[in-house]
């Protein structure tokens, strides 16, 4: 499996050098073809219907051709327009064509989001398209996909050392990335959104890894749901599946117009609850856990 | 899936000029018949190659070492082919029995010729670790190894420890004691050293590799302090998990701590600055490139495990 996918690489670098276009490209399209069938198969009706999806660039998601550690693919998606009072997104789902749950989460953003980009790790099973779409405020569909190469992330374990998570298990930490999130949001005027990341200690099981001795696969545990709100209102919320790798971490962005209270409520499929509340300035961009 | 390869296959039929690139094998040739290396009086090592897991099952440096009574076999190499092979070289050498296999931790390059050894007699011994991590991700490694020698009719079983380890144990081959020590997470959470008191020779597992790049799979922090608590013994000489049969302590361990050391440094750096995991991986380099093989597969790999570890650090 594993060279006859080397072969498909080496196929596609040898069509960027030959000098038969025309047979590569046909080629090329009869492949994407054959990756999406999950989603032109099935996946796109369950949870589209006959909604038409655009292809274009009104979010890119930007994902490693190959995945160094399947466990653990950094993916992220940038959004082309900021978020207005107007004209906003949503919603991003997430899917990982060919994991055993192709949906990754779906992910809701406000007008207070400031900017509806996202980041993440996931875990990918096989070789597989990845996927984001994203609905604007007024109902449309708009899709950008990559191609990853990985695999057995859903069945390994991301750590051997996943002693430390559970030991730690709900600790979150809150973090605003101030002088980065200016830079990348020159076009805002004003009040340049901030970049925040929230990171939250959790196994994130599968409930695919077998036990050798049972036979029995270790019952799934994973976060939920994830809801982060700014002085009251709601910046950030995530419906997520296993796929999300072990201490899942999200990237984001807000629009804090004035020093205040971020507070981030984690609920797992354990039924258990973990909250925090951080003090942010919205001027430095230091932020300060309440305890 | 099939349908892609079915495609490759007819667009290649109009392509004949092309060369169809063999993806390895240009170094792999069959050397089964390697000899076993006499490093001290009864202490052996069958030194693996320095290649990728799966692709060759010689992996991992194998040993074992003869007491007056019997033999401990560590670590059994990454098939059951591999494992026969380690039986009979120990067979041209003495007809005592093996009493004990130890698996210095999980990988498939360490462990999956265990099948070779199972008989009565014969005691699996592993750090306290090893039977989950085993659990884990055993039938992983079975499907891939499957794969890779396109044998499905063969697929190894994975063998589980029946004596675990946690501090020190002591194993008598008959006049000769060997030390196993089970390490905290460090290069896995399952790390098991071996120490032959007699000629003091230190069987290192995967907490030491030398030519083949280190691989990260259980907590850069605690390799570095285990390694460090290691350094400060004193011994004839070690074998490392990778690189040649023998090498000299603790010498040997400078170039892995170097490594790691250096990832730490970068890979805090960069979370220090806010900056991103994926952007991580495309931007830390492996320091002293020239010193280690493998670092296209393994070093963005690492740098991943370091990652995930350090960003919860204080």
């Amino acid at each position: 499996m594993g060279t006859r996918m080397k072969r498909d690489a080496v196929v596609r670098s040898f069509c960027m050098a030959l000098i038969v276009p025309a047979l590569c490209s046909g080629l090329a399209q009869a492949t994407t073809v054959e990756e999406d069938m999950a989603w032109t198969g099935g996946l796109k009706t369950a949870y589209f219907a006959d909604r038409k999806i655009l292809s274009d660039d009104l979010i890119t998601l930007e994902a490693p051709q190959r995945a160094e550690n399947a466990a653990i693919v950094p993916v992220s998606i940038k959004a082309g327009i900021p978020q207005t009072e107007d004209r906003y997104i949503r919603t991003i789902w997430l899917f990982v064509d060919k994991n055993p749950g192709p949906l990754v989460g779906k992910f809701h953003f406000t007008p207070a989001s400031g900017r509806a980009d996202l980041g993440l790790r996931l875990r990918v099973d096989t070789y597989s398209p990845v996927r984001a779409i994203a609905e604007t405020n007024d109902g449309q569909l708009h899709m950008s996909r990559r191609f990853v190469k990985a695999s057995g992330g859903c069945s390994a374990p991301a750590s051997s050392d996943s002693d430390a998570a559970r030991e730690e298990l709900g600790r979150m930490k809150f973090l605003v990335r101030h002088e980065e999130a200016e830079e990348s949001s020159s076009k805002v005027e004003g009040n340049p959104p901030a970049l925040a990341q929230l990171m939250i200690r959790h196994p994130n099981r599968s409930g695919l890894q077998m036990d050798q001795v049972t036979r029995d696969y270790a019952p799934a545990e994973f976060v939920k749901e994830v809801t982060v709100s700014f002085e009251g209102k709601r910046i950030f919320r995530a419906e997520t599946s296993f796929a999300v790798s072990e201490n899942p971490s999200f990237r984001f962005y807000f629009a804090p117009r004035q020093e205040g209270a971020v507070t981030a409520v984690v609920t797992d499929t354990e039924g258990r609850e973990f909250s925090e509340t951080y003090d942010v300035s919205a001027a430095t961009g230091e932020v300060a856990a309440r305890r | 899936m099939a349908g892609i390869y079915r495609w490759q296959r007819q667009w290649l039929l109009f392509c004949p000029a092309l060369i169809w690139p063999v993806p390895v094998a240009t170094d792999i040739a069959d050397d089964r018949a390697v000899a076993v290396e006499k490093i001290a009086d009864g202490v052996y090592v069958r030194p693996g190659r320095i290649a990728v897991l799966f692709e060759a099952d010689n992996v991992a440096n194998t040993a074992f070492v003869v007491g007056e009574r019997c033999v401990a076999v560590i670590d059994t190499g990454g098939s059951p082919a591999e494992g026969r092979a380690l039986t009979a070289a120990i067979r041209k050498i003495t007809q005592l029995p093996v009493c004990f296999v130890i698996n210095t931790h999980v990988h498939p390059d360490h462990m999956l010729g265990n099948e070779a050894f199972e008989r009565d007699g014969v005691e699996f011994i592993g750090h306290k670790n090893l039977p989950r991590a085993m659990a884990q991700r055993g039938d992983t490694y079975r499907q891939r190894a499957a794969e890779y020698s396109g044998n499905a009719a063969h697929i190894p079983k994975i063998v589980l420890p029946e004596r675990t380890v946690s501090g020190t144990v002591q194993l008598d081959l008959g006049r000769r004691m060997l030390t196993l020590r089970a390490h905290g997470t460090a290069h896995t959470d399952n790390d098991v050293s071996v120490l032959d008191e007699q000629s003091g020779t230190l069987f290192a597992g995967d907490l030491v590799f030398l030519d083949h790049l280190p691989v990260l799979d259980g907590s850069i922090n605690g390799w570095l302090d285990e390694l460090g608590r290691l350094m400060e013994k004193s011994l004839r000489a070690v074998v490392p998990g990778h690189g040649p049969g023998e090498a000299d302590w603790p010498l040997a361990a400078a170039p892995t701590v170097d490594y790691l050391t250096s990832l730490r440094a970068a890979t805090r750096s960069w979370i220090a600055r806010g900056g991103e995991l994926g952007a991580a991986q495309q931007s830390i380099e492996a320091a002293d490139r020239d010193r280690w093989r493998l670092i296209d597969q393994y070093h963005k790999r690492n740098v991943a495990a370091a990652f995930a570890e350090l960003e919860w650090e204080d």
